[in-house]
């Protein structure tokens, strides 16, 4: 049965304005709620991982208040402006990573922390953001898909930030912003032969790579490949974490009921590896959910993306949706046991400033593709 | 247009690579995804079990409850030894960090331990348990609960306590911190009192704290108790007329008995020097040593008794039968037996009450060799006597092929063998029982057992007849005597064995009888090891003797049992001079 004419146009009436609503205030609404249900999530999760302190669920929402303010602002500024404002973002990137080196806050043996008096952050965090964006400025520039120059020119500006960072020493941040940066020439349409060349001098130099690693660096790498290893030592968190997971079973153990984090078996139960407190509480159903809400967001990551109208925006919102979705990635993956322990954050959900500052800062910037796209049209 | 013409050309991308990439970067995420679920079913469901497990071994504990150590009574049920709950204060080293010195200056001042020891074994960080103090009163604990610092912990014990204190503490033994017995009958009855210990199934988180009880997986079983053979009044009189003789005799340690001759019932045992089970300062563990069972002497002239039943069950000699001792000194070959006094012809029950070195030998070196050490290992000396103590000592009792005859001589006397206080209570009570020999033991008895018949019982009522003669006025005892009963005894004195041979400056003494002597009930023996009395003589007779007679006649009341000599046996020897030096 057809609905009345004029109530499907009261409808298509109503739809545009919600739309307009919207875009006047350059939102986007599925993205949003999708953000916002995977933050409440998250925050039921750190109630419990926290051992129900309430300071610290303030606090992490404070953060987020403050990530969705950036966010709004992020999302206001069109794309052209962050065109302009791209290279300078990332030469100060680069500035504060040497600050770091120099200046930088110690925290758990790294120098990772930069204090600035009022606040304190960590400008890898940042560069995770900034040098794929710096990638698809660059190379949105130049003719699609990139010669051998350009390309040379992307690697050196993915290498720099790298190597700071790597330098702190945060391997795993580090192999993330290379990732982001690598992820652009993905949407550029490189030949593959590219990659397999990349893959190959990679393959090459690992052995050389362990000779400048730190030991605790080789240690997580052996760690991985037998974490039974050294259980009590560096194979500990690995252990900790799967039998967190693998003890939650198919509907978890209840909220609040997860006994390793709750009895500190498991380290860094409200940061790094907060997934096993989901795991261990909310069992597979509660992994999946969290899984859903991350394909949901990084669908619409990638559907802003594909709409997107030029070569830079949507190289832009390419490499954001994938860092995005490395970032989740590589932090599910390690507490799972299936990679190597590095420090990362499950984004959205792990108790710490800069990284959800970050991440809502860069779906500001999708936003912004997303909304700004149909002023032009009009 | 807004922008620049020369971004519009940056759209002119291939569309079809882009279409391409875009499937590719998709199946890439689904991939990556797929990866991810496929790890999470792989641990939460495939492997859930051996994870789960896993998970519990780290939480779930199993933890010991000590369970409550046996009671130890006297026969009438009074205690002796009990537990009581206390706690002791234990660390996790690994768990004790950035506790400020203030409050570990405190923790160390409420459980009395140094400072720097409880520092130097809070460094022990490879250790994730050590004791910092054993047995806290109930205050001293809630104190330490108080300071509520991470890795403290108290732990339930139980602290044995002894309300005898030293009166019964060599018989009863102690425990050490960890409730098992080390001596006596402590360490004797170890298994029956000990029970055995709880296990609980308990949470603990990663700092060691129990968070949650899950179940008791068995109950801790409370030790037996047990109810000795001691009587605590005859115990306390036994301890307290030792102890003062042992001060007014001058003697260097001393032990003595009291034993029930029908059931072979250790009614007293004590040892000096003593020691206070409830305090024990370190460096007195010689004084832990129960002397009645652990040390040996030569018995002397308490052997006598069984040369002269050797010779009665012989059929040779009579109580009356005439002994030729003159002239006070015999020789057998190049050896000398000696009396004190020459005292002639005399009869077999004067040789018993003179103790006459001469006599005896003349009377077993007239029958068959072999025949007084037969009875003596009939007996059971050289044997354990099967009470079960701790560190019993056996004595030596040699057995030779050919009796050279001033061997035979010597042991007919007492010498060249070794006995234990508790050996000679034991064969002088089966003396008193009939001839029928009863283990001794330190458990109440309620069955007697079945003795067996060593001696024949007439030549036990004869000897028994003679040995009242021991405490008469003119015998080697009189200052043995019990107002209002008889009285059968013998005097033992023996020289110490030094690193050359016999010394004569140093003497073991003692005194064993058996009372009433017409119905015998109680058999008392007193030995001590080098009296020397300032006023007297330290021949057994006037040491051992009092001590005994103030044992036995303080038992015999204890025990109501009915005087057989309502008129006689008044202490007359204050007005007898002390004999000359007797040997044997």
């Amino acid at each position: 049965m057809e609905l009345p004419n004029f109530i499907s146009r009261l409808m298509q009436q109503r739809d545009i304005q919600m739309r307009t609503i919207w875009v006047r205030l350059h939102l986007d609404a599925p993205l949003l709620i999708g953000i916002l249900l995977l933050t409440l999530y998250g925050l039921l999760v750190l109630f419990s991982a926290a051992d129900q302190s309430w300071a610290v669920v303030t606090k992490q929402l404070g953060r987020f208040l403050l990530g969705i303010i950036l966010m709004f602002i992020a999302a206001q500024i069109p794309p052209e402006k962050y065109r302009v404002w791209i290279p300078s973002i990332y030469v100060a990137g680069i500035f504060l990573l040497v600050l770091v080196l120099v200046f930088g806050h110690t925290g758990k043996g790294a120098q990772r922390w930069l204090n600035l008096g009022f606040i304190r952050f960590q400008p890898s965090e940042i560069m995770k953001i900034a040098v794929p964006v710096m990638i698809a400025w660059y190379l949105g520039a130049k003719n699609l898909p990139p010669r051998f120059t350009p390309l040379l020119v992307s690697a050196i500006l993915i290498i720099i930030p790298a190597a700071l960072i790597a330098k702190q020493p945060d391997l795993g941040t580090a192999l993330m912003v290379a990732a982001g940066g690598l992820s652009v020439l993905l949407f550029t349409g490189i030949r593959w032969r590219w990659f397999v060349i990349f893959g190959g001098i990679v393959a090459a130099t690992a052995p050389v790579a362990w000779l400048f690693m730190h030991d605790y660096q080789r240690n997580r790498v052996l760690t991985f490949l037998n974490p039974d290893l050294d259980p009590l030592g560096t194979g500990y968190h690995i252990i900790q974490s799967k039998i967190a997971i693998g003890s939650g079973g198919f509907f978890g153990k209840g909220w609040f009921n997860g006994t390793q984090s709750h009895l500190d078996f498991l380290p860094e139960h409200s940061t790094d590896f907060i997934f096993s407190v989901i795991g261990e509480e909310f069992g597979l159903m509660g992994a999946i959910i969290l899984l859903v809400l991350y394909a949901f967001i990084i669908g619409r990551c990638l559907y802003i993306a594909s709409n997107a109208y030029d070569s830079f925006t949507r190289l832009l919102a390419g490499s954001l949706s994938l860092t995005f979705f490395f970032a989740l990635f590589v932090n599910i993956g390690m507490v799972c046991g299936i990679l190597p322990v590095v420090g990362m954050p499950l984004p959205l959900i792990s108790y710490g400033g800069t990284a959800v500052v970050t991440v809502l800062t860069a779906f500001g910037i999708l936003m912004s593709i997303q909304t700004h796209r149909h002023i032009i049209k009009t | 247009m807004k922008f620049p013409a020369k971004f519009g050309s940056k759209s002119k991308v291939n569309s079809k690579v882009n279409i391409w990439r875009y499937r590719f970067v998709l199946i890439f995420l689904a991939v990556a995804a797929l990866a991810l679920l496929w790890r999470m079913l792989d641990l939460m469901v495939i492997n859930r079990g051996f994870l789960m497990q896993q998970g519990n071994a780290r939480m779930v504990r199993v933890v010991s409850t000590q369970a409550y150590r046996g009671m130890i009574t006297d026969r009438y049920g009074n205690p002796l030894a009990i537990s009581t709950p206390v706690d002791a204060v234990w660390a996790d080293p690994q768990t004790v960090t950035d506790v400020d010195a203030a409050t570990l200056a405190k923790l160390a001042r409420i459980i009395a331990l140094p400072q720097k020891t409880l520092n130097s074994r809070l460094q022990q960080k490879h250790k994730e348990f050590i004791y910092l103090q054993r047995q806290l009163t109930p205050l001293q604990a809630a104190e330490v609960k108080a300071l509520n610092i991470p890795g403290i912990f108290l732990k339930r014990e139980y602290r044995r306590y002894y309300p005898e204190g030293e009166v019964t503490a060599h018989v009863v033994g102690l425990t050490n911190v960890d409730d098992h017995g080390q001596e006596g009958l402590e360490l004797a009855d170890e298994k029956t009192l000990q029970g055995v210990a709880g296990q609980r199934r308990v949470i603990k988180d990663r700092m060691g704290y129990v968070v949650a009880e899950v179940n008791e997986l068995r109950e801790p079983k409370a030790g037996e108790n047990i109810a000795l053979s001691i009587d605590r009044r005859i115990q306390y009189s036994a301890y307290r007329a030792l102890a003062a003789g042992i001060t007014k005799y001058n003697a260097k340690s001393g032990s003595a008995v009291v034993m029930d001759v029908h059931t072979g019932e250790i009614l007293a045992m004590v040892s000096q020097p003593g020691f206070n089970p409830n305090n024990r300062p370190k460096g007195q563990s010689e004084a832990y040593r129960n002397r009645a069972v652990t040390d040996t002497f030569e018995p002397g002239s308490t052997i006598k008794t069984f040369s002269i039943i050797t010779a009665l069950e012989s059929g040779k000699y009579k109580p009356n039968t005439m002994i030729n001792t003159s002239p006070g000194w015999y020789m057998i070959g190049k050896n000398m037996v000696h009396d004190h006094s020459n005292k002639g012809e005399m009869t077999v029950t004067d040789v018993l009450k003179f103790s006459s070195n001469v006599g005896v030998s003349k009377i077993i070196l007239s029958l068959p060799p072999e025949n007084l050490w037969n009875l003596l290992n009939k007996l059971g000396l050289g044997q354990s006597t099967g009470s079960g103590f701790p560190g019993e000592v056996v004595g030596v009792l040699p057995y030779r092929e050919k009796w050279a005859p001033f061997a035979l001589a010597t042991l007919s006397f007492g010498y060249g063998l070794s006995v234990t206080t508790l050996q000679l209570a034991h064969i002088y009570s089966t003396l008193a029982n009939e001839g029928i020999s009863v283990p001794p033991t330190f458990l109440k008895v309620t069955t007697p057992p079945q003795g067996e018949q060593m001696i024949d019982p007439k030549t036990t009522h004869e000897t028994i007849k003679m040995l009242e003669t021991v405490v008469e006025p003119g015998g080697t005892a009189p200052w043995a005597r019990v107002p209002g009963y008889w009285i059968s005894g013998k005097t033992g004195t023996s020289f110490v064995v030094g690193p050359k041979g016999y010394d004569k400056k140093h003497k073991n003494v003692v005194f064993v009888g058996i009372a009433p002597a017409t119905n015998p009930q109680l058999v008392v023996v007193v030995f001590l090891h080098d009296p020397k009395p300032k006023a007297q003589t330290s021949d057994a007779g006037y040491t051992a003797g009092p001590i005994f007679s103030k044992i036995m006649s303080e038992s015999l009341r204890i025990l109501n049992i009915p005087p057989d000599h309502l008129n006689g046996g008044a202490q007359t020897g204050e007005q007898q001079k002390p004999a000359a030096e007797e040997l044997g």
